[in-house]
């Protein structure tokens, strides 16, 4: 029978960048002679090797053996954990993902280099350890014969390895013909007799052309356990056999029993535990365990649970009904519907919550990558930089860990590239040689905050100005808050250094930063103080896939507001609205103006020619910053929401983040804020209500 | 067929074994390290172990330990897949108790064999 190993392939690569990144950060991390770490690293390597043979990655088989036997001598302390060493560890912890990444891509590797390092590791490993990998090549040549006879005394313990004498008589069997003779000698008296030992000898004529190394093979398991001896059948011993055995040899020792060509394969007491036992015991507890599962299930099962929800609160819904209109004689089913309707509701909620928290992984997934890229990056621009890493084990939904690495990535490489001086600089403004950059990590309401600082030069804020001037982004006489002005590091087709670094510089600004997060549903923001440094401030929704959200209704239909972005929701009092330039109405909420949206007109769906807002609510939103008054008739209530795709299931639509399925079943759609700040600008309102305009509202 | 338990903290090269023993008709129970093995084991009855040695939390060796102390494991066949084919290495695992090794990389042809010189 044949089986495809490919299709395990993906998995093996997989978890084999999941080792060469545990390596990785623990090779960076290694002081001293870490028993526990080199461990992990020599596992890590270990599997990537087992694996690489079996899934028919040879070369990378091969050249991690290198590394592993390297990584051997670490961990029983014949080698300690030289920078060069590391260096080097590290270089092949480039090359095997490097020929891992091509064996994926199918692309080309650097030969040239894996073979320098492959070269080094050699060399490092000194003559005479090709050797040692080679312990089988022990029982001679091949010896061919018509037949064998074999003398096979085993231990009597051999039963408690789990080696049954017929199974290995079976393996013979295929070989050829057998004949087996039983030897009882050995057999003490019964009330001495353990019946679980073996007190059996055997001896077996094997017929036909099996080579001495095949008959040799079926005990190779218990060669350790028993006396053996194979030797060539004689031609003329034919038929004789049967008789002449059992006595031709006798019983315990019987090396020297017979003349001839007789080989003793092993005769080795089973007590040889080597030294390296000891040290690889205590194995540490770091590693978190966890499961990989197909996202493509887990998506499913959402589903499921979004579907589950769905029930649940139609289910609600007909009980509030009945609640309505039930007679005094089904009281009882009525509470029992409620109860069961709890209960339901209780599970749904759990089930849910178990379900979502498949999906979190701790953001050290994100963060790993960091250690060796500070590392490198700062060694490339000749700036010492200390990272610091806290919250890794906050957790955040799959989907947005994958989206928000290369935002982050171009965050941190920014710090390390603009913010953090040189040394000498550094001096001399009195700060400590080594620059830090902090990356940090927490929950804050639903959603997950991770912070960049460093404690650099600060953001430049007349150069930014300046430039903004230049590609008027701003108007020069325009009177700008600093927040506002770092703000603009952020605008399309901005960038501040002098000249295009190749560490910074790659096309990829500020803006798409933003934008990317912006699409995560998120924002960043940006605080800095001259000489002290900068913080950018990155807000996430912890995940994509349920929503709290606020029930509205504008003119009939039903919209959901995300609760997150929601700061108040009031009433409207007629003498706080007021109209900007006969074109725009605002609100006046203690002290701020806040432009009023009209979100039918807003979205099309049929704007209403007179606009009362005497019985009006208003939903004050909030994102990024600026604050929006939308204009609804009716709050019904908070739940939460499972998003559905417009694009998938629609079209993407402006102004939109998605849409659900209510309890009745009918679909609401849900708002972006941001967006809807968007649509607004475009459609002709100014969202930016500034203190000094305020003015001429009032 | 027989009831297997596959033991490796590697879950590609367990879902093979796992996939290749299933094929040919095998129940196999999987378990990522030797102490999820240890109480898989315990849970229930299997005809045969195949281990990999170096794992997290508890190792192969320390689980064919652990394993033959049991009545019911006195006499499981426990086969260590190891990547070690040094003597020394085997020895340590035969000690412990081990019934034999299956040598990585092996491909599922020889995994089957070797799983039917076991299972008889």
């Amino acid at each position: 029978m044949s089986i495809d190993v490919s299709q395990f392939v993906q998995t093996f690569l997989e978890e084999s960048f999941e080792g060469l990144d545990v390596m990785e950060a623990q090779l960076l991390d290694l002081q001293g002679d870490d028993v526990e770490a080199v461990n992990t690293i020599f596992r890590a390597a270990h599997s990537i090797k087992g694996g690489a043979g079996t899934f028919g990655f040879a070369a990378v088989g091969e050249f991690t053996h290198g590394v592993e036997t390297l990584l051997d001598e670490m961990r029983s302390g014949h080698r300690s954990a030289t920078p060069e060493l590391v260096k080097l560890l590290l270089e092949s912890v480039d090359c095997i993902r490097e020929m891992l990444q091509a064996a994926r891509d199918g692309a080309e590797v650097d030969a040239a280099r894996i073979a320098t390092v492959g070269a080094a590791i050699e060399a490092s490993l000194g003559k005479g350890e090709a050797a040692s990998a080679d312990g089988e090549a022990a029982h001679g040549e091949v010896n061919v014969s018509s037949g064998w006879h074999i003398r096979f005394v085993p231990e009597p313990e051999v039963l408690r390895t789990g080696n049954d004498p017929l199974r290995l008589f079976a393996a013979l069997e295929e070989l050829g013909p057998l004949q087996v003779q039983c030897d009882l000698d050995r057999l003490p008296p019964f009330a001495d007799m353990d019946a679980e030992a073996c007190w059996l000898a055997w001896d077996l004529r094997l017929e036909g052309d099996a080579s001495r190394e095949a008959v040799a093979e079926v005990f190779e398991w218990v060669e350790d356990q028993c006396e053996l001896l194979i030797e060539p059948l004689r031609e003329d011993e034919g038929a004789g056999a049967e008789e002449d055995a059992p006595e031709s040899v006798s019983p315990p020792p019987v090396s020297g029993a017979t003349s001839g060509t007789p080989v003793p394969i092993a005769s080795v007491p089973g007590s040889a535990v080597p030294a390296s036992a000891a040290s690889a015991k205590s194995r540490p507890a770091t590693e978190s365990s966890s499961i990989r599962v197909n996202i493509d299930k887990i998506d499913a099962l959402i589903n499921m649970v979004g579907e589950l929800v769905i029930t649940q609160s139609m289910l609600s819904q007909v009980g509030e009904r009945l609640e309505g209109s039930a007679g005094a004689d089904n009281l009882p089913c009525l509470e029992k519907l409620l109860e069961g309707l709890a209960q339901l509701e209780r599970n749904t909620r759990e089930l849910q919550e178990s379900v979502m928290g498949i999906r979190m992984l701790p953001i050290s997934f994100a963060f790993n990558r960091f250690p060796r890229m500070v590392h490198d990056l700062g060694a490339k621009l000749g700036k010492q930089v200390q990272l610091k890493l806290s919250g890794e084990q906050t957790e955040l939904d799959k989907t947005v860990m994958e989206k928000i690495g290369d935002p982050l990535v171009h965050l941190v490489r920014n710090s390390i590239d603009h913010g953090i001086e040189t040394p000498e600089v550094r001096v001399a403004a009195g700060k400590p040689a080594a620059g830090e950059v902090h990356l940090n990590a927490f929950h804050k309401g639903g959603n997950i905050v991770i912070q960049i600082s460093d404690d650099g030069a600060g953001l430049n804020r007349d150069r930014i100005l300046n430039k903004a001037v230049e590609r008027g982004l701003v108007a020069p006489d325009q009177v700008l808050s600093d927040e506002q002005i770092h703000d603009l590091i952020f605008a399309p087709g901005f960038s501040t250094a002098e000249q295009v670094s190749d560490v910074s510089g790659r096309g990829v600004g500020m803006d798409v930063v933003r934008k990317n997060i912006k699409a995560l549903g998120g924002s960043v923001e940006v605080q800095s103080r001259p000489g002290e440094g900068s913080t950018f401030t990155i807000r996430l929704p912890l995940t994509l896939a349920i929503l709290d959200g606020q029930l509205v209704e504008v003119d009939g239909e039903r919209y959901v507001v995300p609760l997150i972005s929601i700061v108040e929701s009031i009433q409207v009092r007629p003498e706080f609205v007021k109209s900007v330039a006969e074109r725009r109405l605002v609100y006046r909420l203690r002290d701020e103006y806040i432009p009023i949206l009209f979100l039918d007109a807003l979205l099309g769906a049929g704007a209403r020619p007179e606009r009362q807002l005497t019985d009006s609510l208003l939903v004050v939103v909030e994102a990024e910053g600026q604050k929006l008054a939308l204009v609804v008739d009716d709050l019904l209530g908070q739940q939460q929401v499972v998003i559905k795709a417009l694009e998938t299931n629609f079209r993407r639509v402006e102004g939109l983040s998605g849409a659900t399925i209510l309890g009745d079943g009918t679909v609401a759609l849900i708002l972006d804020v941001s967006g809807l700040m968007t649509l607004d600008k475009q459609a002709g309102g100014q969202p930016g209500w500034r203190p000094s305009r305020e003015h001429e509202a009032a | 067929m027989a009831k297997i338990l596959a033991v490796d903290d590697s879950t590609s090269l367990r879902q093979m074994v796992a996939f290749t023993l299933k094929q040919a008709g095998h129940e196999v129970v999987e378990a990522s390290d030797g102490r999820d093995a240890l109480q898989k084991a315990k849970g229930g009855r299997v005809d045969l172990v195949l281990s990999d040695v170096n794992m997290p939390g508890m190792d192969g060796i320390s689980l064919v330990k652990e394993l033959r102390t049991l009545p019911s494991y006195k006499f499981t066949p426990i086969l260590m897949l190891t990547t070690e084919s040094s003597p020394e290495k085997k020895q340590e695992g035969k000690a412990a108790g081990a019934t034999g090794w299956i040598v990585k990389p092996f491909s599922p042809d020889q995994l089957l064999a070797t799983v039917k010189r076991v299972l008889g």
